[in-house]
Order: structure tokens, then C-alpha cells, then sequence
């Protein structure tokens, strides 16, 4: 029944940076799932891969993998010239850095910035110069209520840099509208994934911040997952600028 | 690395609690002031000054200051 579920992505072709573990692995499960054609980024050629042998493979439907760092300007280069134009582009790559404000000091700032700003604003600007990114578009940075929605003690460096990402979206939705291209961001809270277990907190305290959620759980990646389904898909053609808060209502 | 002076840093991290109460036996985690914020002010001053990553887990196993240092000694 191709072309009556607005909510398929059949026919579409997507990158997905991040694309090895936690949240990106999980969009690209659910992307094949939902039919469309991938391009899986990462930094990590084996994790990538078993990203890559994991996704479902519907017919018509082609995955690929490339390899990028994308702190390196010519990794970068390499990515947005190996793509043929995309339909959509989902940006998962982050680091978490846990810093109290006095510690937090300028080389903290710009090695967090790197890889949660500065290479996600560059990725998408050389993808939309180069028209990599087809009329009507969907762009999803992930994001966090980290730094806007959420102000946690010791979260500054990695709160600040998700804020930034935040605004950027936003210029890069009103910019980018010219091509009909629209450009959003998830902002999640605490989700089950290797970032939020490095270690700085203990699992009791991450246990006990958990018991702070309403919703009473933290986060799967298949709740963010179904989100930016539903971003890159035709059922959110009027969706452009937006910040999309997926909490378990932890900032209410 | 000189007990002395990772007491000193340690003693840093507090703003209520004055120095002389913080000693080489002093159970940090009775004091009235421990939070999880001064837990991460220490773990950061530790990475800043010694350049050892120390783990949430590694503050509450602890108990006392010195147990802190011989802990971050055997890291260096």
C-alpha cells in the first residue's frame, strides 16, 4: 500500500551520523524498519557494521556504510561528497562531559563544542552548499533538554553546547526553507545508552534520578527512535524549527 | 604527590567547611556539607591536578581522605 502511510519512509534516502550505538543505532533500526534506505556514519568501522547487519532490508532498499570522523574536515569532506542527494539526515554523534562550572574550563568547552556543535552545523551546512539535501528535506539534530529545558548542577560544558545546537536548528529551519528543506531537533532526557553510564555518577545515583522522572523509567532509544520517524516522514511536512521535548516529563 | 597538599586540594572543594576540619582520617562522607556536587568538584580537581579519572563508584568506596590519596596514587 506504498503512498498511503504518510509515516513510511519507503523511497527515502537517509544519512545517519552516530549511527553505531545508543540513540543512532536505534534510528537506523527503525528507519530500515519503516522502509527506507540508509547511509550509517560513525566513527567505528566494526560497531557501524554490526549496525549495518542488524538493519531490515526491505525490497528496493539499499544500506551503506561509511566510515567518518567528523572532527576531521576532510573525513567530513569525504562523507557529504560519498552521498548521492538525500531525503533526510538524522545528526546522533555526541559526547557527554560531566564538569561543576568551576572546572570548566575553555579546552573543556571547545573539546565538547567540537563534536556536539561544531561538526553537526558543519556536516549540514556542506550538505545543504553541495545540494546533498533534496527539496523538502528533513534534517534532525539530536539535541537535549540539557542546557534549555533541563539545568542540572555540573552539566554546563555538554548543556551549553546541546543549547547552541538548539538556536542553530532554528537558523538553519528559516534559512534552508527557501528549499522547502525543514530542519528540526529531538531533545531528549535520560535514555538507556552507553553516554549516560561513563561512570562520573554511580548507578545509584543515576537509579535514584531516574525515580525523579514521572514517567518513573529513563528512556528507551526506540522513544526518540519513533520521533524522528515521524520528522523525516511526510506526515510532518508543515514541521520545521522545532524543538521536540521526549522527557518521560522530567521537565515539567 | 604529597598527602599534605591532596588534602589541601581536597579541602579546596568546600566552601562552608573550614580546612582544619578536613584531615588525612576525616570520613568525607559524614560531613555535613558532601554533596554530589562537591563529589564531582573532586573527582574534577583530581583529574585537573593529577591527572587520574576517578569514577562516581571510587568516591563512595572510599571512606576517608587518605584512602582518596592511596587511590590516586596507585593511578598515577
Amino acid at each position: 500500500m506504498e503512498g498511503l502511510n504518510p509515516f513510511s519512509l519507503s523511497g527515502k534516502s537517509i544519512l545517519i551520523t552516530g549511527a553505531s550505538s545508543g540513540i543512532g543505532r536505534q534510528i537506523a533500526l527503525s528507519c530500515a524498519e519503516m522502509e527506507a534506505s540508509l547511509y550509517v556514519s560513525g566513527r567505528n568501522v566494526n560497531r557501524l557494521q554490526d549496525t549495518l547487519d542488524s538493519l531490515s532490508t526491505h525490497s528496493g532498499c539499499h544500506h551503506k556504510l561509511l566510515v567518518a570522523d567528523l572532527t576531521h574536515s576532510d573525513e567530513v569532506n569525504n562523507l557529504v561528497a560519498a552521498v548521492e542527494p538525500l531525503d533526510g539526515a538524522v545528526l546522533c554523534s555526541g559526547i557527554g562531559l560531566t564538569l561543576p562550572v568551576k572546572f570548566a574550563s575553555q579546552d573543556k568547552f571547545k573539546e565538547v563544542f567540537e563534536t556536539n556543535f561544531f561538526s553537526q552545523v558543519e556536516l549540514v551546512r556542506l550538505l545543504y552548499k553541495a545540494k546533498k539535501l533534496k527539496a523538502s528535506a528533513s534534517v534532525v539534530f539530536l539535541d537535549s533538554i540539557g542546557g534549555t529545558h533541563d539545568i542540572s548542577a555540573g552539566a554546563i560544558v555538554y548543556g551549553t553546547s546541546k543549547a547552541a545546537l538548539l538556536s542553530a536548528t532554528k537558523y538553519c529551519a528559516l534559512e534552508f526553507s527557501h528549499r522547502l528543506i525543514r530542519v528540526n531537533c529531538i531533545c531528549p532526557g535520560m535514555v538507556e545508552t552507553p553516554l549516560i553510564h561513563r561512570g562520573t555518577v554511580t548507578e545509584e545515583q543515576l537509579h535514584a534520578d531516574m525515580m525523579r522522572y514521572p514517567l518513573k523509567r529513563y528512556g528507551r532509544p526506540e522513544d526518540i527512535a519513533y520521533m524522528a520517524v515521524y520528522l523525516l516522514s511526510d506526515a510532518a511536512s508543515w514541521v520545521t524549527g522545532q524543538d521536540f521535548v521526549i522527557d518521560g516529563g522530567i521537565s515539567l | 604527590m604529597e598527602l599534605e597538599k591532596f588534602i589541601e586540594n581536597f579541602a579546596e572543594q568546600f566552601d562552608e567547611t573550614d580546612a582544619s576540619e578536613i584531615t588525612a582520617s576525616t570520613n568525607y562522607h559524614d560531613l555535613e556539607e558532601w554533596s554530589s556536587l562537591v563529589a564531582l568538584s573532586v573527582i574534577a580537581m583530581v583529574d585537573e591536578e593529577y591527572d587520574v579519572t576517578l569514577k562516581g563508584d571510587d568516591i563512595r568506596n572510599s571512606k576517608t581522605v587518605e584512602d582518596l590519596f592511596n587511590l590516586v596514587s596507585s593511578r598515577l
